[in-house]
């Protein structure tokens, strides 16, 4: 299998706060990863760092073998242009904590958006592969109405049709479920896992262990900026061997 | 209060009370022998409030008042507004009030979203000149602004560019510039310093996620602006513009003072040539800003609710659906 995100050396300070300290992961294509940890821990920075909206001081990320918002300039890094940098963010599809959906669009709207902006395909075919999607997470009759009128869980599911439009190979799930009431957790967590092993690499940052232990192919266990352990989530989850993970695990499950 | 464990903290809590009691007024004692159980089924008497009602008559009767005098004063002169309203000199006036209004309405909205997009850009040199801008337009009258560009002629005679110390091109100010071309900009280049501002608040009211959001799909730069930002946006923008809008409308009355005849000016005018007809010329006046405005204020509702769409859940009813409902609901009633 080849690696489908590559991050060395991720370095991020805000301030005088070092949130990542030098991380280093490969991620193998058309898995699961599951990132947990404490928060303030860096996981969502980290996530962020993977289609730029994060720039990092030092190190780099790579995703499909391509340096993701920067390019070698002599003996250093440096960072590309905006209009480049887009380019690569429609390979990579993000799934946002408090769903930011476009609230003055309808639903079908939302998720053609960045296809119709990008110009893939005449719009009727955008609008049917639109369709398609919505029907894919299960929200075919919603297709005009506006994002407050749905659910949490709804808008959660509309956010990942909207991430799919642009058929990425990689997406990035940040807290998919935290800003969710419970009973609307598990609809959001079925449709992303009717993704997993469809070809495309997911990382997921999330605090639903149920879920990392199901559906994670590997679970990355993160603290204070590094990674403290990584494995399969029965390595990490049932047996963890840091002090720090158990602490974590402890107070979780 | 009275079942506290802790001694210490029972005294506290007792002066607590105290105060909060001192404070509050008892609701009256529960009458002797009164079955609660069986008022429960019955339906509560809301509370009245008789001094609204003195207030409201005392208000008509204040209202009726000057209202009848509007009949019965003769120095209304109604016949003479009757006359002045339509005729062709007030007519014209108001055409020069629109079209000074109009343009500079349109001018200054899109110049506003330049001079915001520069204020809130990452270049420094772009930010610091429309804080400038913003500063000095705000800063200075704007009838001292237009009384400037009116004797631009003396201050520069002729206009131009060029390449410094190389080639320039220049033309006479007087000849390129007519008195409303010199309004209107005058108008404008005051309009855009609020207008800017009231653009960048309504910028600024999006929520990050929206920008982000946008990024993260790729969506190309001046369409994040176009099709993101500023739709979300304009639902600030609008109620806080179009208060500018009548604002403008008003001051283009200012414009008199360089020798352009708005609807203003023209009563003005006329004022002076018929001082016997002054008070129905000035009624006439009035008449037709609160006519324009009133206009306005309809176009605002509609636009408003136009941006309203995905902000509320449900959109309120337009006056016109609230009367056909309305009519609707007394058709049934009589049937």
């Amino acid at each position: 299998m080849s690696i489908a995100v590559d991050i060395h050396n991720a370095t991020k300070s805000f301030g005088d706060k070092q949130v990542l300290k030098g991380i280093d992961l490969a991620v193998e294509e058309g898995t699961v990863t599951v990132i947990l940890g404490p928060s303030g821990s860096g996981k969502s920075t980290l996530l962020r760092a993977i289609n730029h909206l994060e720039k990092l001081d030092e190190g780099y990320v790579a995703v499909g073998g391509e340096l993701v918002g920067v390019r070698v300039h002599r003996d250093r890094l440096k960072e590309l242009s905006e209009k480049v940098i887009r380019g690569q963010r429609a390979r990579i599809g993000f799934v946002f904590q408090s769903f930011n959906l476009f609230p003055h669009l309808t639903i079908l709207e939302n998720v053609i958006e960045a296809p119709l902006s990008i110009g893939l395909g005449s719009k009727a075919d955008i609008r049917q592969r639109g369709r398609e999607l919505l029907a894919q997470v299960g929200l075919a009759d919603k297709e005009s109405a506006y994002p407050r009128q749905l659910s949490g869980g709804q808008q959660q599911r509309v956010a990942i049709a909207r991430a799919l439009a642009l058929d990425p190979e990689l997406i990035l799930f940040d807290e998919p479920t935290s800003a969710l009431d419970p009973e609307l957790v598990g609809e959001v967590l079925h449709v992303i896992r009717t993704l997993a092993g469809g070809g495309r690499t997911l990382i997921v940052v999330t605090h639903e262990m149920g879920f990392a232990r199901e559906v994670a192919d590997r679970v990355v266990f993160i603290d204070d900026g590094l990674i403290v352990e990584q494995g399969t989530p029965d390595d990490v989850l049932a047996n963890p061997k840091h002090q720090r993970t158990q602490d974590f695990l402890s107070k979780v499950l | 209060m009275t079942a506290t464990i802790d001694g210490a903290s029972s005294v506290e809590t007792d002066a607590q009370a105290q105060r909060v009691s001192a404070r509050r007024t008892p609701p009256p004692p529960l009458p002797d022998g009164v079955d609660l159980r069986h008022l429960a089924s019955r339906s509560v008497i809301p509370l009245r409030h008789p001094w609204q009602w003195v207030a409201t008559a005392l208000i008509l009767v204040l209202v009726l008042n000057f209202g009848q005098t509007l009949f019965t004063n003769p120095a209304w002169e109604w016949a003479k507004v009757g006359k002045w309203f339509f005729s062709p000199a007030i007519l014209t006036g108001l055409q020069l009030t629109l079209l000074a209004t109009a343009i500079s309405a349109v001018v200054s909205f899109l110049g506003g979203i330049v001079v915001a997009l520069a204020r809130i850009s990452r270049n420094p040199v772009l930010s610091a000149v429309s804080w400038l801008y913003i500063w000095i337009f705000r800063s200075v009258p704007l009838i001292l602004v237009l009384i400037f560009l009116y004797n631009l002629g003396n201050l520069y005679p002729s206009i131009g560019i060029g390449i410094p110390f190389g080639p320039q091109f220049e033309v006479k100010t007087v000849t390129v510039l007519s008195d409303l071309t010199l309004g209107v900009i005058g108008l404008s280049l005051a309009e855009i310093a609020y207008s800017a501002e009231i653009v960048r608040a309504g910028i600024l009211s999006v929520d990050q996620g929206q920008h982000e959001a946008a990024k993260a799909l790729g969506i190309p730069r001046r369409r994040q602006f176009t099709r993101i930002v500023l739709p979300q946006a304009l639902r600030s923008i609008v109620p806080a513009y179009v208060n500018q809008i009548v604002g403008l409308l008003k001051s283009s009355s200012l414009l008199f003072y360089v020798s352009l005849l708005d609807l203003f000016g023209v009563v003005q005018n006329l004022g002076s040539t018929y001082p016997t007809d002054i008070i129905p010329l000035l009624v006439v006046a009035t008449i037709w800003y609160l006519i324009l405005t009133s206009i306005v204020g309809v176009v605002q509702f509609y636009v408003e609710r136009h941006y309203a769409r995905g902000a509320v859940r449900m959109l309120p009813p337009t006056p016109f659906q609230r009367l056909r409902a309305g009519a609707r609901a007394l058709a049934g009633g009589v049937r």
